[in-house]
């Protein structure tokens, strides 16, 4: 990937997940978030996490933030006129902040910062070389996975379900009304 | 390197000028064919010189559909509504028509064909990750849909994105199913190598189509892409008894054309998948590289170059007669209700992909195909 590019879409990432932060209404946020996946999801493609990168897209960007703009709809999300919570949860919130600032601070102070580049083999993030991984050495881990994403599955849709009892109730309510 | 950005930027250019004219065929057959279908007459007023019509020729309309109804759309008042969002009702239509416009470079419309000793793949971009791609970009068609709905402060609007948005998501599932177990079948994500794999014969006569492999991934795409385009018997994020243009309600003219452009692209995105995934994309049964091969064991001899044209041709024929067959479905059946249509996606598609490609693994396993 061209230098220039890499610089272009990084800080393209970086001003939309600023914009995610910055815009008071929720879908001009939303939109920004999903430049910002788009944004990251091309760097990935561009350093030859080919598959990493076009799974973000789909699944993310596709499929996730379309659920997102679903829960926004459907709790009627207004644009924030102004800054809203308690006094406490904004003195935890940048108490939180500045913990995590500092964090990262002490990451990536100048003796870690000496990252090394390497060139992955021709094919590295390649489908074939991502699969290998997953049905070989991380088998077990990808099974319980998908596992408990299923038991997850299961869970929300028992507890969405109606109750057919509770169904018939009500309907006995309304022909006896 | 500089004949190869040329050579991209051509085909590029040219995959997007196909689309386009596409479009405008099937506008064309939107209007005329749904005539002829439900015997009406169908546009028969505008002429440049009544020069044909004097000497008892009848009027086709291409210049009423092609030429003066774009006109009329592109040179209308664009409105506003008020109280609309006015950024995203201007994105709105174009994030909708990009997505399906991206999508078309990686569908190999042709053989590789060697000219002045370059070789040159009839795809606009080779992808080695081409599904995935196409996955991808597809995916991302409900944005536009969805915030031209939410944009426009209009109930209506709104209903039909939201309709749209959950017809689109469910559907999808159905066609990745599909588009997975052609994949597993050929065992590449790349389209051009998907479409090498449908060359040659079964028995001596049956054309290796992946039609004849995968029947039912076929239907499965067939039915979840009519359904990603909103076209009748999926239009209920338009429904126009219900919500009068659902979706683009407060569009008017040019933007109004580019969410109508996009319907038409889809429908014509939707003919190249079903034609590269199962139809063996630019293969013409029994002609290998040297000339046809004949089931009775003839054989003629043609050149390269003109098995590699005739190679685009076929693929183009067979995008047009699909594009036709989607035109008259959305002509012939009525519209379903909405249960009906989540039914039909989560009950009866969903579970049928996933058993299709139950059965391909099993069947991959156990021919032995697996490295």
């Amino acid at each position: 990937m061209p230098p220039f590019l890499y610089i272009f879409l990084g800080a393209l990432a970086i001003v939309s997940a600023l914009g995610v932060i910055v815009q008071r209404n929720p879908v001009h946020s939303l939109l920004a978030l999903i430049a910002t996946l788009m944004a990251v999801a091309i760097l990935f493609i561009g350093e030859d996490a080919v598959v990493v990168g076009f799974l973000q897209i789909i699944v993310y960007a596709g499929a996730i933030m379309v659920l997102f703009l679903f829960v926004i709809w459907l709790l009627n999300l207004q644009v924030e006129t102004g800054p809203t919570g308690h006094l406490a949860l904004k003195l935890f919130g940048s108490l939180a902040a500045a913990l995590l600032v500092t964090e990262l601070f002490f990451f990536l102070a100048p003796p870690h910062l000496q990252v090394k580049f390497t060139r992955q083999p021709l094919g590295y993030g390649s489908l074939a070389s991502l699969a290998g991984k997953l049905f070989t050495d991380y088998l077990v881990a990808f099974e319980a996975t998908s596992v408990l994403l299923l038991a997850a599955v299961v869970g929300s849709v028992a507890l969405a379900r109606r109750l057919p009892a509770a169904d018939d109730s009500r309907a006995a309510e309304k022909t006896a009304s | 390197m500089t004949t190869e950005l040329i050579a991209g930027a051509v085909k590029a250019i040219l995959m997007i000028v196909l689309a386009l004219n596409l479009s405008l065929f099937l506008l064309y057959f939107e209007r005329k064919g749904s005539a002829l279908i439900q015997d009406r007459i169908g546009s028969n007023r505008v002429t440049v010189t009544g020069l044909g019509q004097r000497m008892g020729m009848p009027n086709l309309g291409i210049i009423n559909t092609t030429i003066a109804d774009p006109i009329k759309m592109f040179t209308k008042e664009d409105f506003v509504p008020a109280g609309a969002d006015k950024f995203l009702h201007t994105l709105a239509p174009f994030l909708a028509l990009f997505p399906v416009m991206i999508t078309f470079v990686v569908i190999p419309f042709g053989d590789t064909i060697s000219i002045a000793g370059q070789r040159i793949d009839l795809e606009a971009a080779n992808l080695n990750a081409g599904a995935l791609y196409l996955l991808a970009s597809i995916g991302l068609g409900v944005y536009g849909v969805a915030l031209a709905g939410w944009s426009s402060n209009n109930r209506w609007s709104l209903l039909g994105g939201i309709r749209a948005t959950a017809q689109m998501i469910s559907y999808e599932l159905a066609m990745g199913l599909a588009i997975i177990s052609v994949i597993m079948t050929f065992g590449t994500l790349n389209l051009q190598e998907i479409v090498r794999g449908q060359g040659g014969v079964w028995f001596g006569f049956l054309p290796r189509w992946a039609i004849f492999t995968q029947p039912l991934a076929f239907i499965l795409l067939l039915v979840a892409g009519a359904a990603e385009s909103k076209r009748v018997p999926f239009d209920l994020p338009e429904g126009e008894s219900e919500l009068i243009q659902g979706y683009f309600t407060e569009y008017s003219g040019g933007k109004q054309a580019v969410f109508m452009l996009t319907d038409f692209a889809e429908q014509a995105l939707v003919a190249m998948l079903l034609t590269t995934f199962f139809l063996g994309g630019w293969q013409i049964p029994w002609l290998m590289r040297d000339g046809f091969h004949l089931p009775g064991g003839a054989f003629i001899a043609l050149p390269a170059l003109a098995v590699s044209l005739m190679g685009v041709v076929a693929f183009l024929v067979k995008v047009v007669v699909l594009c036709m067959f989607l035109g008259m479905v959305r002509w012939t059946l009525p519209r379903f209700r909405y249960d009906q249509l989540m039914r039909l996606g989560w009950k009866g598609l969903v579970p049928l992909g996933l058993f299709n490609v139950m059965v391909t693994a099993f069947v991959v396993v156990a021919t032995g195909r697996v490295q």
